[in-house]
């Protein structure tokens, strides 16, 4: 078993174990939802909500639960917090409402939110799967205003709405539309992993004289 | 997600339950957590509902303003028993029934009527106002409600201003031409390239809203207006 630390517990989701751009993880939204910064945050945060919901409730209740009803008591809990977050979002931001669409409902089927309930929190003291979820959480809506600044300012030529090339600049439209989702995710991911596969060498070399202990190269 | 997998961050899986857990826990289980569940979400429903039907009723309000070149006053009319009336029968829940609004000037005179319609656009119902001036038979005003068009091309039914604006004062029956192409009749709407369909879709919908509204705003208006 390898321990972590609580700082790690934190850290790790916001980057080196981002849950868009490592884990394959809640592609559906960041594909779908991300044609404007707007909509990424909106996304993101109603995602985080979902997340730190759950895993505190997950966490607390995780004593009450059976094994063997565990996964639609998690399904369940996680379906309650998104149907919240979807009213309390067309109360407070009709708007961006309008423009999430059905993505808000679809939230109860992200794995990564299922994912952190059932490898983390329902596992975990409170205090721990908090971390884990915020961590999670604040590496989720970076992977989404990743995607989403790149697709806005490429396919539209502005940033939450303010125009930043001038009226000159003709629309990469491709980028709003769900290709451009899957361009912008490929390139991102090429970009990464070419970083990756550059850093690596160096790091197995440095970690080799203590081999046994290498964990995961990052 | 089953219990082995090697989700990242994972620890390895418990052991599962060693001891039968018998069925009634299971069902209490999930039984109180559904019985949970339903309360917080009608609370948070009777939270929010006022907030969401006062901001749709704001929308719409805006709407309509917006498409009768901001009348001073505005009335509903409900669509009742063949026949546009101002006043509901009592029993006749007003929310159920098809409904348009009429506007008035300052001087009380009426400047038109602001009709919604909705039908299929390219990828999903286009929901859009009007506003229609009975005697000249114009459109005055057009603003799409609700509509999932293509990002970018459809949906320039409603951000292109210059297409939007095509509605300030057209006559009915409107017919759509190709950009370039316009002759100047006062039917003529300029569709947009690229959304062929959507544009066609808006004056669609407007041409059947003003044919199935129009002998109703006659009756209304007495008869003898047109």
């Amino acid at each position: 078993m390898r321990a972590t630390t609580p700082h790690q517990d934190f850290t790790r989701g916001i980057w080196r174990e981002n849950p868009v751009l490592i884990q394959m993880l809640g592609l559906c939204p960041a594909l779908a939802v991300t044609n404007t910064v707007a909509n990424s945050i909106a996304m993101g945060l109603a995602t985080f909500f979902v997340l730190m919901g759950s895993s505190l409730l997950v966490s607390l209740s995780k004593r009450f639960i059976p094994n063997e009803v565990r996964i639609s008591t998690f399904i369940l809990i996680i379906a309650t917090f998104v149907t919240v977050a979807d009213m309390s979002l067309e109360a407070i931001v009709p708007d961006i409402h309008k423009a999430l669409g059905a993505f808000i409902a679809l939230i109860v089927v992200n794995c990564m939110i299922l994912g952190r309930q059932e490898a983390f929190a329902s596992k975990r003291p409170v205090g721990r799967s908090l971390l884990d979820a915020l961590g999670t959480g604040i590496g989720f809506i970076i992977a989404m205003l990743m995607m989403g600044t790149v697709r806005e300012v490429l396919g539209n030529g502005t940033i939450l709405g303010f125009s930043i090339f001038g009226s000159n600049y003709e629309p990469w439209v491709i980028f709003i539309l769900p290709p451009g989702g899957f361009f912008t995710i490929g390139f991102i991911l090429l970009g990464l992993n070419y970083v990756q596969s550059r850093r690596k060498p160096k790091q197995l070399v440095a970690e080799l004289p203590g081999a046994g202990t290498a964990g995961r190269a990052a | 997600m089953s219990g082995e997998d090697q989700t990242i961050g994972s620890e390895p899986a418990v052991p599962s339950a060693q001891q039968e857990v018998p069925p009634w826990r299971l069902v209490s289980t999930l039984g109180t957590a559904g019985a949970l569940a339903g309360f917080l979400i009608v609370f948070v429903f009777v939270a929010t509902e006022p907030t969401i039907k006062a901001h749709k009723a704001m929308v719409l309000r805006q709407a309509i303003q917006e498409v009768l070149k901001g009348p001073a006053s505005f009335d509903t009319l409900f669509v009742y028993d063949g026949a546009l009336t101002a006043e509901l029968p009592a029993g006749q829940d007003p929310e159920s029934m098809d409904q348009i609004y009429v506007g008035y000037g300052d001087d009380g005179s009426q400047v038109g009527f602001a009709m919604v319609a909705a039908e299929p656009g390219f990828q999903d119902i286009v929901q859009l106002i009007f506003g229609y001036e009975a005697g000249s038979q114009r459109v005055i005003g057009m603003k799409v409600l609700e509509s999932l068009e293509t990002p970018g091309l459809g949906d320039k039914i409603e951000k292109d201003q210059s297409f939007v604006r095509e509605f300030d004062g057209v006559t009915s029956p409107l017919v759509g031409v190709k950009p370039g192409r316009a002759t100047g009749d006062e039917h003529e709407i300029d569709m947009i390239t690229g959304a062929t369909i959507s544009s066609r879709a808006v004056i669609k919908i407007i041409n059947n809203a003003i044919e199935r509204y129009s002998p109703l705003i006659a009756a209304h208006n007495g008869g003898g207006v047109q």
